[in-house]
């Protein structure tokens, strides 16, 4: 039996404290601890960015990340974005413009653009492209998600001018 | 045996756990994690060291101390560091640059290790529990190193000394078909000083191409100037065959680059 060890962060803004296997990733932790199974395990390698999450507002590849390194550190994932109910505008955005059909990749390429829109509300093109370039979609071509990246960003501005 | 991890608030005790054997150093863990995913049985403890000096980024009389666990978004963002972000920029997409630090970065095989790649053109030392290697030295002997690397250090360039190129399929942060890093100081002539290049993918780890850096010395940079080095920048290279390219390819296509990077 592997060794369990207690490892507490906030998850979503909520105390999380749980037993992982020491040497567990996040993405493992996530999932079968903490019953947020919106990271996804796609390739396990780094490569395909399913399973983007932030840490401490750094964005991360959970499968590559240990959960014993996030104690005391702050997670966030594509399941806290909708708030009270009201999806977040970058979800919208997707949901409007079409930037999902499988959806396998999508909490990770929501969390790739929520990291980009925190540090950077007015982002160009090609910081899009930039920012999502570490996550793979098989289904969309990317420009729906580019697209929708794009006008979430608007959408936000407009909101704040 | 399951795996674990060890966190130590040292690294004299990050060494000592190290050295008790089945065990790897974790830096950010985009290479030792991904190892241990795909079944990697060589080793059962993950060792860490969590002192804060390993994150620490100084810049002082124009020398640059980076600590081992910096990560490659540090480095890109760190106003003092600008001259040579375009290299910590080139390593993977924005949450491995999150993750991957310059230690590790010195261990990653061919075709990774991009930024290692510029070290070696900045001529840097490579700093572990009170020794101090000159990076080829380092690089010469990182398969048999069983120490831990504490930081590296260098001298900044000038702003126009420093070029860098990473060549790659998938644009923006495919794997490198090859990377050069080159540092080169022009004369008040015009006429180059002095010329350090490196080439990333052209053996199994970062190398110079000495070469190359003779034929510039005293030329200028121009299509004549260059024209000798360009002719030599393959001189001594074995490059590797992946997925991403073949051995003739990346030989075929370094002048090409090489030449557009001096001439930038
Ligand atoms: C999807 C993906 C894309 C990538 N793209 C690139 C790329 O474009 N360019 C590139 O250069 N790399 C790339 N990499 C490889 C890797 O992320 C980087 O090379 C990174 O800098 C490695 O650092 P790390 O801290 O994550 O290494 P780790 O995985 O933590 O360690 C790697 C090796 O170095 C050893 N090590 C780490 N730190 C130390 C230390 N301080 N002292 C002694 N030993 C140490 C470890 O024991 C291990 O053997 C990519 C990786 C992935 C998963
Ligand atoms: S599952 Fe983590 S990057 Fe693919
Ligand atoms: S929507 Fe299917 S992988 Fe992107």
């Amino acid at each position: 039996m592997a060794k369990k060890v207690p490892v507490q962060f906030t998850l979503n803004g909520e105390e999380r404290a749980e037993f992982v296997e020491s040497g567990a990733t996040l993405l493992k932790a996530l999932r079968e601890r903490h019953g947020d199974t919106s990271p996804k395990g796609g390739c396990h390698q780094g490569t395909c960015g399913a399973c983007s999450v932030m840490v401490d507002g750094d964005l991360v590849l959970s499968c590559l990340t240990l959960a014993e390194t996030c104690e005391g550190r702050d997670v966030s994932t594509a399941a806290g974005l909708s708030q009270d109910g009201v999806m977040h505008p970058l979800q919208r955005a997707f949901l409007d413009g079409f930037a999902a059909q499988c959806g396998f990749c999508t909490p990770g390429m929501l969390m790739a653009a929520k990291a980009l829109l925190d540090e950077n509300p007015n982002p160009s093109r090609e910081d899009v492209v930039e920012a999502i370039s570490g996550n793979i979609c098989r289904c969309t071509g990317y420009e729906p998600i580019i697209q929708a990246v794009l006008s979430a960003a608007r959408a936000n501005s407009h909101v704040a001018a | 045996m399951p795996l674990s991890l060890q966190s130590f608030p040292t690294v004299g005790e990050a060494q000592s756990a190290l050295s008790a054997g089945a065990a790897r150093y974790m830096g950010g863990g985009t290479l030792v994690v991904r190892a241990a995913n795909e079944g990697d049985l060589s080793f059962e403890t993950f060792v860490r060291a969590t002192d804060r000096s390993l994150r620490e980024i100084s810049v002082a009389d124009g020398t640059a101390t980076l600590g081992a666990s910096v990560t490659m978004a540090e480095i890109a963002r760190h106003p003092e560091l600008s001259t040579i972000a375009s290299a910590a920029r080139a390593v993977g997409g924005p949450a491995v640059r999150n993750m991957a630090t310059v230690g590790g970065n010195l261990f990653a095989p061919a075709p990774y290790g991009d930024f290692s790649v510029a070290l070696l053109a900045l001529d840097a030392t490579v700093h572990t529990g009170g020794r101090e290697l000159l990076i080829e030295e380092f690089l010469a002997g990182r398969d048999a190193f069983d120490g831990i690397v504490t930081s590296v250090r260098f001298q900044l360039p000038a702003a126009d000394a420093f070029r860098f190129a990473k060549v790659s399929r998938v644009k923006p942060k495919g794997i490198s078909v090859l990377s050069i890093a080159a540092v080169i100081e022009e004369a008040a002539d015009g006429t180059v000083g002095a010329a350090r290049i490196a080439l990333g993918c052209m053996g199994d780890r970062p190398m110079r191409a000495t070469a190359a850096e003779k034929a510039l010395v005293g030329k200028t940079l121009t299509e004549d100037g260059i024209a000798d080095a360009v002719a030599a920048i393959g001189e001594g290279t074995a490059p590797l065959t992946d997925a991403v390219a073949s051995a003739w390819y990346r030989g075929e296509v370094l002048p090409v680059h090489f030449r557009r990077l001096m001439l930038a």
